[in-house]
This record gives C-alpha cells, structure tokens and sequence, in this order.
C-alpha cells in the first residue's frame, strides 16, 4: 500500500529530534549547531535566509560550523549571497547545490568558486522565479529564517525587514518542512504577528542581532555634474512626456540624483503631482525631500533600510506600516506591484551591448540579478491601461490591427558613457557571454534584454528604442548616445543625425536643457546631513555615513 | 529655462578656490596677482609624473571687502589636498609682505591644506616658517590676519600652526582645524587612542563645533559663502591689537584651558564643562541652535591671540 | 606625463571679448581649462597634458567635436588634466567657452 503520509512523518521525526535541544520551540544561541545537525540530513535542500537586507546570520554561522561528515551535499536555495559563510560552507563540503538570485558583497568570490567547480549551480534567478520555484520544484526541506521577536509559541514579529520571509515560510511550512527561526529576543508578547507561531518549529535566541546591509544609502555629497545632468534629461525627456506617475528606482546615483531633483528642478517645471506619485521602492533616504514636499503618494517597500524606521513610523500615510506603527515590506508583493503595476523602471547597469542588452557581470564579478529584471520586463500578462503605458505602445511599431495593440511598460536605462577607471560602459559584446562560455551556463546572465529596453540615457542624449524600425537603427540609436566610447565613436554619423530630426535620438539641446546648467545647486539635499533635517531628526544615518 | 543661483548661497565646503574669492569680496573687485596666464607651476612635481596646476593650487591678490582694501589667498583643497609646495608657499608669503607695504584693511586667509606637499617638504616646510613669520610681521604692522575654514582638506599640519597665528578664526561645521591629522595621530598611538575611521570622533575632535566652542575659533559659520563673507566683515572689525597684553592674554587662556580640560577623554566631556546643557546634541544641531549654544558658552568669546 | 597638440582652423572667432579664463581643478577625474585670447581669430590651439596614457584618439575626438560645436577662433587652450573622463573634458571646455563670451 502506498504511503500518502512520508513525508509529514520524515518531518515530524525531524522535530522530535530537534525537541531534544529545545524547551518547546525555544532553543539557546549556543544549541545552534546541535540544533542543525538533529534537524538537518545530508543532500536536504535548505532555505538560509540571506535576503537583499537581513540576514539569518546567526544559523548561517550556525550551518558553517556543522560537522561535514555529518552534514553534507546541502542543496542551498536562497535569495541573496551575502554573507562569507554562504560561502564557506561549499568550501567545507556541508553544501554541494545552489539556485541563488543575488550575490552582491560575495560577487568576486562566487565567481572565482564557480570558476574553479567548488559550486554546483542550477541557476543565477531573479527574485519573483526564484520565489515561484520554491513553490514548484525548489521546495526546501528546511527554512532557517530571521525576525526580530518571537513569544514562546513562535509567533514572529519580522521587524521592518520582512522581505522575503512570508514566501519562505509559506512554501516551507505547508509542505511539510521545518521552519527555524533566529530572534534578537524572546518575549511575551510580539508587537504584531508577522508570521503565526503554527509555521515555526523552533526558536533560536541569536547571540547578536542579525545583521542588515545598508544598500540603499546615496550620499548625495558624491554626486557629480555628469549625473544631474542625467537626471534632469529623465525627468524632462521621460517622466514628463510619458506622465509616469508608477515606477520603480534602481540603486544608483543617477536615480538618487533625480530623486533629490524632484522637489527643485522637477517642482520649477511645474511637473508637481504629474509625476513620480506611486512607487515600488525600498524607502531610499534620498527620497525624503521629495517626501516632505508633498511629492509622493503611496510608497510600498521590498524591504527596508538602515536608519529609515523612526521616519517611515511617522509617515505612515506615504508608507505601508502595521498596527504597530513600523513598516511592513514584502519583497515578492513588491516585485509583483513593479512588474504589474508600475509604468517603468529605471535603473543603472555596467555594460550595454549594441543591441541593448545590459549585463552587471564583469570577468571577475558575478553580482546576480536580484529583482532588476521582474522590474525591468514588459509584461505580457498586463491588462489595465494607463496613459504613460498606452503612448509607449503607441511608439513601438504596431503590426497588424491598432485595434489590437496593447501598451509597453517603460523600461529606462540611466548610465554615463564610462565607469570607474574609464571602463566604458558601452562595449560590442557584454562580459556576459564570456563568463556563459568559461562556466558552461546554458543561458548568459543577462539582466535586462535588448527588446524590454524602451530608452537608454547618457550625458549625450536619450535614445528612444521604442521609435527604432529595424536591428539598424537601433544599433545607431545606441552608437548615437554612447559618447566617446568606442561604440560611440564607431556611429554613422549621418544616420545619428537623421535619428535626431526624427526624435529617436534626443540631445540636451533638444529638451531645452543647458548641460552648464547641471549644477550641484540643484540638488534637494547636498549631504547625509540635509537629508536628516529634511527629516526633522527622524532619519538616523549609519555610522559610516555620519561625521557626527 | 536658465537656472540662476545667487553666489552667496554657494556652499563654501563645495566651491572652489576662486569661486570663494569671487564671491566673498565685494562684486567685481577681485584682481588676482600671478595668475594662471603666468603659469607659475611647480618645479618639482614633473619630476614625480604627478600632474601641476596653473596656480599651483593657490590664488593671492586684491579686492574689496565691504568697501575696504583687502589682500586674499585661498587655497585650492582639491589640488593636492591644498598641500604647500614651493611656488604656493612663496605666493602666500608674498602677498603677507605686501601686506606691509600696501597696508590693507586686513588679509584673509582662506585655508584649504593638508599641511605640507611630501613632493617638496623642505620647501613646503620653510614656506610654513616664513608664513608665520610674516603673518607676524604683519599684525605687529597692524593689519589684521583673518583666517576663513571650512573646507574640503580641512586645515592640517604646518596650516594648522599657521591659524594658530591668525588675529582671528571663522569656521564652519565642515572645517577641520589641527595640527597632525586623523591618520597620523592613529599611526603614531594606535587606533584605540584615535580611530581615525571614526569619522563622528574626527569632527567632534578637530570639527568647527568644538573649535568654536573652545573659543579656538571667534565665529562660526554656516556652510555658505555669504556667511563666510559676513563672518569676515565682522572680525576684520573685532580683531585685537597685536601687542605685549594680548599675548599674555593668550598665554593665561591657554594655560587655564589645560588645566581645565587635560583630563578630559572626549569632546563631549569638554562641552559639559563649559556648561553646554546636552553634549551629545551638539553633532546633530543645526547652525542656527548651535550659534544659540555657542553665544552662552562664556570661554567660546575672549580677546586673546 | 603625456602632452599632447591640436590645432584647428575655425570658421569664425570666439565670441565675447574677455582675454582669458580658467575653469576646473586638477584633482582626481578632473582638469583645469586655462583659455587665452592671443591667437589669429581664424586658429585654436589645445595643448593636453595628461597622467593617462594612450588616449590620443579619445582627446582628438573631443577636442574635434568641441571646436565644430564652438568655434572658439582666436583661442588658445591649455589643459591640465587628472585623469578626467571624456565627458568631463566636454563640459570643462563648454564652461570655459562660456566664461569667455562675457565682455572683457
């Protein structure tokens, strides 16, 4: 007779196990390790909680110091690589498998470990897949999560930074999985249930708080000229003739800097409540100023960021927060409000391709791709218009009846025409394909494709993909904007020009704007400290960007 | 649309050399003495592959401040970190020679330095020396020497010692005023005496906040030209005599500041003494509450140097 | 150090009538610009100096562009650079020309 039930009794003998270490679900930070190897079998495929920001970095430490005769051959799925003892543990043998999303801080080291076979990659995902294949075929065995709190009955108060632990739970717990759960404290009572004590097996008080990687934070004292310039040919050349009033920022300075132009250069163009209203956005200090001038509507969060928690408290009619006051992010939620809901994306890349494909994989850099592509795709399953939607469908070339045709989301790349070190930015063929060819990926670690891609902006101009008619035009389009890279100077001059009386290409001149004029004045806040009294003392900077 | 901005609103920490100048004396008066035509550049620099500036990072010559006479040089933080070599040094002490023979309303110093080029030490070096000695000569002459603070290189090293010799000190939040630096005093003690990576312990140390309060400094600035302008309008007219009772008057006030202070173990410590109600506030304040705290701070005011 | 010479023959002179002006600072990713008004106002001279080797064709290529664009007759222009990116140098030329329209 078949045996429907295995696996919920695999499961249950794993949590009698653990109980030995435990009082209830309550275990100590220094049964951590006795914890994982009651709990954990070899070849198990294990969630470790590494998200964008938080970090279960006490069961990360926990896992690194298993006994790899016990425990082996793991097979990790996890959102983020961030921390060195993600890492360490393929060194060690505990892991042997991994299907990640995002490895910024690890980038070097991930690459050099693929390179020399120490990982067994399935694949580099974005978030929103890796998500849905935790619910299809990357279901773990277990999860070890982080939160803030936890009561004795392992009821979870996540903190700001739910992020991701929602959809790790959910496809851990109703699938007969364990769920382990890291905690600052213990107490009587959380300040709200972020997940219901019914889906977490144990409770680890953690030695030290677990860790959050401010990713967000701008200094807006670095910004240049170059990426005001930038800025002010975005809002001018994009936001204001599209009337994008829902998008996405990306991390960069560029979309920092136009953040911080909103409440000046942006407000002097009259573009107040015609713009930038709804966002899918992590709360970025540099949005502050655009905040507190009555910019922005409604702000929903992937997750948090360092300092932001007292301010975002206090804004709760910009922010989505729980009935405790603090802020209640959800990273797959806001990966979907991007794709679905918002009418563009806007963010930076290291390289661009002359059929505008970007890539963030440099040689020696294997950074992931984190959400950027969910948010920087067209999607086909969009149904509701929008004007900014439906006029860049309009621009695209229509085939067959206009009654048929659909919009396009918005999908913007914001780059200066070189990098650091006078790396160019523009380059006929992406690092991408030579990292596929040396660590036999199947598939290149592109992060945004040439045909999502509806405009590229450089300090030289706007080039408007949507407009282009053939691979020919498009290739000029990009040559047109790509400065003194040799891309750029390998355009046809004469065809650049003619892309420019049709609109295609647009230079500062075009948009009335004076590049002289793209001053530091501009800008909202000119340092951490602007933006703190922006808000009124409620953003507290980290250390590392405070001098006081 | 042209964006006009007023130069006075110009963040000083952010301006260069010459856009200070421009804007701190009065429109139009400034007349710049071997300018970058001349290309008095450093002799020593190509000898290290390193890259020279027309003015060598420093620009001296006359204008007008509120109506007055004056003679200017500010340095140039972002060249070199504002450092002194041969040809910049000799431009300073060149123009506080003038000094005396044109008789000025006052000199203003518009500090920007690192302290001394290591590409050209000894010439740096002597340059501090014969600074010093001409600021000397100048206030013995009765002209003013009114030192302006608060930009990117702070004011460090042998730029340091020549503040000290300053009839009178402005400095912003921004500026930065000591002698050695944040690195050198933790490569020489160790990082547990000074980390130098700490940047609140930088600013709370060296930074303007505690220079004013200590009364090292005699105004403090926010961090626009205007304000600077203001500051100096104010201490060419307060500047004290440069005679046997102000050094004395020094002397005694720096004695007593020793005595007051040597077992203090941090700034903080300091502010609490001279009666500031919350230390710990003080980083944080902005301008305007801090120009409240320093006005009822008694030591902050003295007509020593 | 490389050092490096255009001369260009322009189609008109520089407007303005200041004779000299001087935009920028010598710092990292940087450059100064020193404009003079002291040539035929038919010719343009830039002279380059520069840490960063091997981009002769890169500075050409500004410069070229910069003189189409501007047509600064009568100027010569001397350049310290800090290792400053193309753009950069566009824009500390279009500032210098700018500061020399204003009347002398």
């Amino acid at each position: 007779m078949t045996d429907w039930r295995s696996e919920k009794m695999a499961r249950d003998a794993r949590i009698e196990a653990g109980r030995v270490h435990a009082q209830g679900k309550v275990v100590r930070g220094d049964a951590v390790v006795d914890l994982l190897e009651a709990v954990l079998k070899p070849g198990d495929r294990i969630c470790l909680e590494g998200d964008n920001q938080k970090q279960a970095d006490c069961l990360a430490r926990g896992l690194a110091a298993c006994d790899p005769t016990k425990i082996h051959d793991l097979h990790m799925v996890q959102s983020g690589i961030v921390l060195p003892e993600h890492l360490d543990v393929f060194e060690t043998g505990i892991a042997k498998r991994l299907d990640y999303s995002y490895s910024g801080p690890q980038g070097g080291r991930i690459a050099k470990m693929l390179y020399g076979g120490q990982i067994e990659l399935g694949a580099v995902h974005t978030y929103l897949e890796l998500f849905a294949r935790y619910f299809v075929d990357l279901t773990p065995n277990v999860a070890l999560i982080a939160g803030v709190s936890a009561d004795r009955d392992g009821n979870l108060y996540t903190g700001p930074n739910t992020e991701d632990t929602p959809t790790v739970v959910e496809a851990t717990a109703f699938k007969n999985g364990v769920v382990i759960a890291q905690v600052n404290e213990i107490v009587e009572r959380v300040p709200r249930v972020d997940i219901p004590g019914d889906r977490i097996d144990f409770v680890v008080e953690a030695d030290t708080p677990f860790y959050v990687e401010p990713l967000f934070t701008r200094d807006p004292a670095a910004m240049t000229e170059t990426q005001i310039l930038i800025a002010m040919m975005a809002i001018k050349g994009i936001y204001a003739e599209y009337g994008v009033r829902r998008l996405n920022h990306g991390i960069g300075f560029g979309t920092a800097a136009i953040e911080l132009l909103l409440p000046t250069y942006a407000e002097k163009l009259g573009l107040k409540g015609k713009i930038a209203t709804h966002w899918a956005l992590n709360p970025h200090p540099t949005l502050i100023p655009a905040i507190e001038s009555g910019w922005v509507k409604q702000v929903h969060c992937f997750g948090s960021e360092v300092g932001m928690d007292r301010y975002i408290r206090e804004r709760s009619d910009v922010f989505f927060t729980g009935g405790d006051g603090s802020l209640r992010s959800n990273r797959a939620f806001c990966q979907t409000a991007g794709l679905y809901a918002c009418d563009m994306f806007i963010g930076a890349t290291l390289q661009i391709d002359l059929a505008g494909h970007s890539s963030t994989v440099t040689q020696n850099r294997v950074a992931g791709f984190g959400g950027a592509p969910n948010m920087g795709s067209d999607p086909h399953g969009r149904r509701h218009p929008s004007d900014a939607w439906m006029k860049a469908g309009h621009e695209a070339e229509i085939v067959g009846d206009p009654a048929l045709m659909r919009g396009r989301k918005l999908v913007v790349q914001l780059v200066e025409t070189f990098g650091d070190k006078l790396v160019p930015t523009f380059v006929e063929k992406l690092d991408a394909l030579e990292l596929a060819k040396k660590t036999g990926l199947q598939l290149a670690p592109v992060m945004i494709y040439g045909d999502d891609v509806t405009h590229i902006v450089t300090e030289e101009g706007i080039a408007n993909l949507l407009l282009c008619r053939n691979a020919d035009e498009r290739e000029q389009a990009i040559r047109g904007v790509a400065g003194y890279t040799e891309v750029g100077r390998g355009r046809d001059r004469a065809m650049v020009q003619h892309l420019r009386e049709r609109g295609v290409i647009r230079r500062p001149e075009d948009l009335g704007i004076e590049p002289l004029d793209a001053d530091r004045s501009l800008l909202a806040a000119k340092s951490i400290k602007d933006l703190v009294h922006w808000s009124g003392g409620l953003y507290e900077p980290p250390a590392r960007f405070r001098n006081w | 649309m042209r964006i006009v901005t007023d130069p006075g609103s110009q963040s000083w920490y952010e301006a260069s050399a010459r856009q200070r100048i421009a804007a701190l004396v009065d429109a139009g008066t400034f007349e710049e003495f071997l300018g970058p035509a001349e290309r008095a550049m450093s002799p020593h620099l190509p000898l290290f592959d390193l890259p020279r500036a027309f003015d060598d990072g420093i620009v001296v010559g006359r204008g007008k401040l509120d109506g007055r006479p004056v003679l200017v040089a500010a340095q140039e933080g972002r060249f070199m970190g504002g450092a002194f070599g041969e040809i910049h040094g000799a431009k300073l002490v060149g123009l506080l020679r003038a000094a005396i023979a044109s008789k000025p309303a006052a000199v203003l110093i518009l500090f920007d330095t690192g302290g001394v080029r290591l590409q050209e030490a000894n010439a740096g070096e002597t340059a501090i020396a014969e600074t010093m000695r001409a600021i000397v000569d100048a206030r013995a002459a009765g002209i003013p020497v009114i030192g302006l603070i608060g930009g990117r290189a702070g004011c460090y090293g042998g730029g340091g010692l020549i503040a000290g010799t300053c009839s009178r000190l402005a400095v912003s939040e921004s500026g930065r005023i000591s002698v050695s630096g944040p690195e050198v005093i933790e490569t020489n003690k160790g990082a547990e005496e000074f980390d130098s990576r700490d940047r609140a312990l930088v600013w709370r140390t060296m930074g303007g906040k505690h220079r004013r309060l200590t009364g090292a400094a005699d105004a403090y600035c926010a961090d626009t030209v205007a304000a600077f302008r203001e500051a100096a309008i104010t201490l060419v007219g307060t500047a004290p005599a440069f005679d046997l009772a102000t050094l004395e008057a020094e002397q005694a006030r720096l004695e007593a500041r020793v005595k007051r202070f040597g077992d203090c173990r941090d700034a903080t410590e300091i502010w609490a003494r001279l009666g500031v109600n919350d230390p710990d506030a003080v980083p944080a304040m902005t301008d305007a509450a801090f120009a409240k705290t320093a006005s009822s701070v008694t030591e902050a005011s003295h007509d020593a140097r | 150090m490389e050092t490096l010479h255009f001369r260009h023959s322009t189609q008109k002179a520089a407007s303005g009538s200041k004779p000299m002006a001087i935009t920028g600072v010598v710092a990292s990713g940087n450059l100064e610009v020193l404009l003079e008004r002291v040539l035929p106002p038919d010719a343009c001279e830039v002279a380059i100096e520069t840490p960063v080797g091997g981009y002769g064709d890169v500075w050409e290529a500004v410069v070229a562009d910069f003189v189409a664009r501007t047509q600064p007759g009568g100027l010569r222009i001397s350049i310290n650079d800090g290792g400053a990116r193309p753009d950069t140098v566009s824009l500390r030329l279009a500032q210098g020309a700018r500061l020399m329209e204003a009347s002398a």
